[in-house]
């Protein structure tokens, strides 16, 4: 009796986590799904050949992926500089303090970043709708992640390489440069795809600083308004048509394309950072 | 993921040298080392840097919205640029607004509040109870395909889950959910009354709680990887049921590292802007009149009213969204530092996933 109530009780226990379990991958299916049905009708190389102005999606595909190039440009080294130190150079306390701030300003909602991105920059300096004012506000956004990924790759590096270094006689940014960066560079670089990620899906920190545009991106830092993929997105599905719904779809459908990517391409350098740091140690 | 700053290296013992570990002295730097320690010091206090730049640039926006307002900012329902043709001014506390402008910023915070906390409450026991099972129950191979749809979540970007919200999400609920719920709960006030066509708090909430449970999620993941493998094994070696184990070893060790992954998860629903944009149908100046009707936060409104503030000549329409997002960052802030601070005396190091639960 005792004994069939704890299985029962534990039966009933996991069923409920496996249900919990089935409604986290529903919204997932759900979303791709929806996106791809509706989309499907736009869904072809008129959205590669067109602009938006006349349904298509390529300066919005352009614009999105200038941004991401100008977020590794801005984020990334200053991102990895500031994981080395943190990792390798920081006191302890001082570096817990540093370690708060990123925390903290990873949790800033993006809205306050595109916000003062555009007092300040479109406004104060005058930049107008500007790639560049776009770029650092992404990047303000993506650097925390970049920082952490870098600093934990780092750590996670055996002290006995930095020993040995040492033991050498080699000086600290030798050792640093011959024997600690090389096997974490692959981990950094997937913190590198997950700013990536986060740039390309990002909308509130760009609506007020690059504005928006049907034309193609120019590389023109300032007063240059640039069309992006997730603006399609949220101005479409305000628009009442089918036509404008079906295009916000599939913008959104290129860009889980492209997330799908950035997340394979991430595990892909996971696994293969196991294996290459393993043989750098070994 | 690492738990502790010296548990990947070596066991180096009180006399070796450990640079990483402050026991060179700084005189055993040499000069390329003293470089790239001063370039690289730089880059770090930039993230710091810029949360105090942010915060000081939105505070001093802020201001003035704030001295006009007094403390019916707080209390205060009517949110409103005045008019803004108007030839009269309107004056408060020596600070000049459109006639008849009105900051009262109410709503938003009930909106914000009231949204995010329900998101937490149903995002919390659900991605818990999806990370366990994927953790203690199922073969690896399961383990590593289901996470991929944790990753798509949490990477899908939040327009992407507004747009799904207003047209496919909202509409379903309102048609075949909302109704039952209306009938079957209706004795409580809240949802009593007319379900609305799905846009308002409660899509907005069940949208935010799926946007954060991969941050949920990954912080419960990380979390059950410190729960000692020997307890549990004693455990089942007594004749514990998986449920009786999960109970008495692991839910003891992961307890306070669940209630801090419930604040991340909580800050981040108070800050979501786009999704909530889109599906919250955007109402002004009132509460919400029943959990199903339209409302407003804080982060939406700062997006669907900048426009029309930056046609206000005299500027306040800024300083008042910017008072917004003051609030909104105090807030998120808090929450955050209050999360942290709970981690850090729960696990000791082990490393949050940080935003979007990384």
């Amino acid at each position: 009796m005792r004994r069939a109530f704890r299985t029962g009780r534990d039966l009933a226990f996991w069923s409920l986590c496996g249900l919990a379990l089935l409604i986290v991958v529903a919204p997932a299916l759900a979303i791709v799904g929806g996106l791809l049905q509706l989309a499907w009708p736009a869904l072809t190389l008129h959205l590669f050949t067109a602009t938006t102005v006349n349904n298509g999606l390529q300066n919005a595909i352009l614009g999105s992926l200038v941004l991401c190039l100008g977020v590794l440009i801005v984020a990334g080294p200053v991102g990895i500089a500031a994981g080395i130190y943190l990792a390798e150079f920081a006191p302890l306390r001082g570096g817990s303090l540093l370690r708060l701030g990123y925390e903290t300003l990873a949790g800033i909602p993006s809205i306050v970043v595109g916000f003062v991105g555009y007092i300040v920059l479109a406004q104060a300096l005058h930049w107008g709708f500007s790639l560049l004012a776009g770029i650092l506000a992404l990047s303000t956004l993506v650097l925390p992640y970049v920082v952490k990924t870098t600093e934990v790759a780092l750590i996670q590096v055996p002290t006995t390489l930095r020993d040995a270094g040492a033991a050498l006689g080699l000086s600290r940014l030798t050792t640093l440069r011959r024997a600690v960066l090389p096997p974490a560079i692959p981990a950094i670089a997937s913190g590198l795809v997950v700013a990536l990620a986060i740039s390309l899906g990002e909308t509130a920190p760009l609506l007020y600083t690059v504005g928006f545009t049907g034309q193609n991106p120019t590389l023109n830092l300032f007063h240059s308004p640039l069309g992006y993929l997730t603006y399609v997105v949220y101005l479409n599905s305000t628009l009442p048509t089918k036509a404008e719904h079906e295009v916000a779809g599939a913008a959104g459908v290129v860009l889980i394309v492209l997330l799908l990517i950035l997340i394979g391409i991430g595990r892909a350098v996971a696994r293969w950072s196991v294996r290459y740091s393993s043989s750098m140690l070994s | 993921m690492i738990r502790s700053k010296r548990g990947a290296g070596g066991n180096a013992g009180p006399d070796s040298v450990r640079f990483g570990h402050r026991r060179l002295q700084d005189r055993d730097l040499t000069r390329g080392d003293r470089i790239a320690r001063a370039i690289t010091l730089l880059a770090a206090l930039v993230p710091a840097g810029l949360l105090f730049f942010l915060a000081g640039e939105i505070v001093s926006a802020a201001i003035p919205a704030f001295i006009y307002s007094g403390w019916g900012f707080f209390t205060g329902q009517i949110f409103t640029f005045g008019n803004l043709y108007a030839t009269t001014l309107s004056h408060h506390h020596g600070i000049t607004a459109p006639h008849a402008a009105a900051y009262g910023a109410l709503p938003f915070i009930f909106g914000t509040l009231a949204s995010s906390l329900i998101a937490l409450a149903i995002a919390l026991p659900v991605a818990v109870g999806a990370m366990l099972v994927l953790t203690e129950r199922l073969p690896w191979r399961v383990r590593s395909g289901l996470s991929v749809f944790v990753e798509v979540l949490a990477g899908i970007p939040s327009v992407a889950y507004g747009f799904w919200g207003v047209l496919f999400f909202g509409p379903f609920l309102a048609q075949n959910i909302y109704p039952t719920l209306s009938r079957v709960l209706g004795i409580i006030p809240p949802f009593r009354g007319s379900v609305g066509a799905g846009e308002g708090l409660l899509t907005t909430s069940l949208v935010l709680a799926v946007m954060i449970v991969p941050i949920i999620a990954s912080t419960t993941r990380e979390l059950m990887r410190t729960v000692p493998i020997l307890a549990k094994e004693g455990a089942m070696a007594l004749g514990m049921t998986p449920y009786e184990t999960f109970k008495v070893v692991t839910l003891p060790y992961v307890r306070r590292g669940i209630l801090a992954a419930a604040v991340l998860g909580w800050a981040r629903a108070l800050g979501e802007t786009m999704a909530v944009l889109v599906i919250s149908g955007d109402l002004l100046n009132r509460l919400p009149s029943n959990i199903y009707g339209p409302f407003s936060t804080l982060a939406g409104t700062i997006v669907d009213l900048l426009d029309s503030a930056l046609t206000d000549a005299t500027g306040m329409g800024v300083h008042a969204l910017a008072a917004l997002a003051c609030v909104l960052l105090l807030i998120t802030v808090a929450t955050n530092l209050v999360g942290r601070l709970i981690i850090r005396s729960a696990a000791g190091d082990l490393v949050l996933p940080i935003g979007r639960g990384v």
